[in-house]
């Protein structure tokens, strides 16, 4: 097109090519996310041959039916024990991160995350009302869906009655809701001290009673929340540019903005309901995935999830085998990763936002 | 044809009336510049005309309301280049100018082929092709300021609106952007509709002048009408002399009140 471009300007009049996810990201974090699973599927306890292992997914195929496979005890421990955890890891690590880079591109902030805006102390709050109330255990998830929901919704009105639009009031009333509501829960615990322990077990998170119907339970709300927060990652890269900027570019900033955080919220309470809180996922993965593969969301969303699923399997697995036969809370390990790399973010990200 | 009219607009900010009263018609292919001191109001009328802001009164492009346009359908109609635009981090040059197809772009969907082409043909429009690969976080201030306008482009509006377009630039790019933005509108018809800060330029390159001060219009017009040094006086608070250019224009030449130290012995 460009009739300036003579053969020796060949190198300055480069092909067009718009953002998109580079094949070798997105194969090279498929390839790592599987060995992660097959790794999470065969150390443990008792160690499943992986020969086997991968004979026993194979055979899930309709119309093949290898031998070679497990025996009935080990079959067990795959599909009754190990399966259903790894699963849940990858639903919650990838749901996890989707939710911190959904809630960084609407608020243009690389700390936004679940546990800047309330959702992980309402969570918190509301599982603990459950626990000490002594009633049916199932009821924990549902409490700390609903928890979850109204720390954001709280976060939310606070953030606009005091600031309006602006990123900094809502993060700010973030923190504001989560001391208010770590601190009424810090209260609870002290008057039922009986039931500490149990509390701050499902604080700390776990994967470790997670079963098929726990899985099962979440499912449609990550699919869910995935699907829409994925759904808007060019609309994310408008934003980049500010709501009053995207406004004009014909983007109604603040439906695109209420509709992601509603998506990352349902799914951030609906995978901290059956694994606990687990910090970190939300900031270092997405981080992670921008200085590798750059920053556009429509590379770091989906990578995001795949690495995200990545961390949280091969966390837990760290989880159940370094004090191994006991277990550290799989909270503990992402922390421990994440804190340290979380002020490797402050540094880098006070250059730019 | 009119393009766009402003009737009986204001603006409230803050519970401060930053816009009062602003009536204005803007003929198809023109070019309307918007001047005025500080806080007149300028920024904040190019807003309310972009839908950044609510008004009271009416705005309409070829008879439809601006405020019963959805974004997407006011972003076809009006683009915007503002005054200090966002630069965002590990965005190349071509997805920045693509970002003006948003408008186009189904509402959860990605660019067409089509929209690629237009990007292009902007890219080489505005000699920005052998930095399409580059970062806008990159790029110097004038590289950028056209990048800026590719995208506003991209939108291919029949209105642009232009806030201080210039006030970043030296005095040769400000100029090769403003030339450039006048041979467009004659190319493609534009209607522009500017705010500068410089008077002699805004004469230069605007078809007609519109002075607001304290959020009404005092007086519009041709530069020779605009321009004037009583009015300049009484408005801006300024001394300076009005020099007509001998090609026609009109130049402000802004006066100290006494000679600046050590100029008399400077012969």
């Amino acid at each position: 097109m460009s009739r300036a471009a003579g053969t020796e300007q060949d190198a300055a009049t480069p092909t067009l090519r718009p953002v998109r996810l580079p094949r070798r990201w997105l194969f090279g974090s498929l390839a790592v996310l599987v060995a992660a699973v097959l790794l999470g599927l065969t150390v443990g306890p008792a160690g499943l041959p992986l020969r086997g292992v991968v004979t026993e997914i194979v055979n899930l195929v309709p119309g093949i039916d290898l031998a070679g496979g497990l025996d009935d005890r080990e079959a067990a421990v795959l599909w009754q024990l190990r399966a259903p955890r790894v699963v849940l890891g990858l639903l919650v690590g990838a749901m996890l991160a989707l939710a911190g880079a959904g809630y960084q591109g609407v608020f243009r902030n690389p700390l936004a995350d679940p546990y800047l805006l309330g959702v992980a102390a309402g969570a918190g709050l509301g599982a603990t009302f459950a626990i000490v109330s002594g009633g049916n255990r199932l009821l924990v998830p549902l409490a700390a869906f609903t928890g979850g929901v109204l720390g954001v919704a709280a976060t939310y009105a606070l953030g606009r009655s005091v600031g309006g639009r602006s990123t900094n009031s809502l993060i700010l009333a973030g923190v504001a809701v989560a001391a208010f509501l770590t601190s009424v829960q810090t209260y609870v615990n002290q008057r039922n001290s009986d039931s500490l322990r149990e509390v701050y077990g499902w604080i700390l998170g776990r994967l470790l009673t997670a079963g098929w119907d726990e899985v099962l339970a979440v499912l449609p709300y990550i699919a869910v929340s995935a699907v829409v927060i994925l759904a808007h990652r060019r609309l994310l890269d408008v934003l980049s540019v500010g709501p009053d900027e995207a406004g004009t570019l014909g983007v109604p900033a603040a439906r695109v903005r209420l509709t992601v955080v509603l998506a990352a919220t349902l799914g951030t309470a609906a995978a901290v309901s059956v694994s606990g809180l687990i910090g970190f996922v939300g900031i270092v993965v997405p981080h992670i995935v921008r200085m590798l593969a750059g920053s556009s969301y429509r590379v770091v969303l989906p990578l995001a999830a795949a690495v995200g699923a990545t961390f949280l399997v091969v966390a837990d697995l760290v989880a159940r085998t370094v004090v191994s036969p006991g277990e550290l809370p799989v909270g503990v390990v992402t922390a421990f990763v994440g804190a340290p790399f979380f002020t490797l973010v402050l540094r880098s990200a006070r250059r730019t936002w | 044809m009119t393009a766009l009219t402003a009737d009986r607009v204001g603006v409230t900010l803050l519970e401060r009336r930053v816009v009062d009263d602003v009536s204005l018609t803007v003929p198809a292919g023109t070019w309307v510049t918007l001047v005025g001191p500080n806080g007149a109001g300028k920024s904040t009328l190019l807003r309310a005309v972009s839908g950044a802001v609510e008004h009271a009164g009416t705005i309409a492009f070829d008879g439809v309301e601006v405020a019963r346009l959805r974004s997407r359908e006011r972003a076809r109609l009006v683009a915007v280049v503002p005054q200090d635009p966002a630069r965002p981090d590990g965005m190349t040059v071509l997805d920045y100018v693509l970002l003006g197809r948003t408008p186009y772009v189904p509402y959860l969907g990605t660019e067409s082929a089509e929209d690629l082409a237009v990007a292009g043909e902007l890219l080489d429009t505005l000699e920005l092709r052998s930095l399409s690969g580059r970062l806008v976080t990159e790029l110097s201030g004038g590289e950028f300021q056209r990048a800026v306008l590719a995208r506003a482009l991209a939108q291919q509006a029949p209105v642009l609106l232009l806030d201080e377009p210039t006030s970043s630039l030296d005095l040769g790019h400000a100029q090769q952007v403003l030339e450039l933005v006048d041979e467009l509108r004659a190319s493609r018809g534009l209607t522009v509709v500017s705010a500068l800060h410089d008077l002699t330029t805004a004469g230069q390159f605007a078809d007609h002048l519109v002075l607001l001060v304290g959020g009404r219009v005092v007086a519009q017009g041709s530069a020779q009408e605009v321009l004037t040094e009583e009015l300049i006086r009484e408005h801006y608070g300024a001394r300076v002399r009005v020099v007509t250019d001998p090609q026609g224009g009109v130049v402000v030449v802004p006066l100290r009140s006494r000679p600046a130290r050590g100029q008399e012995g400077v012969a």
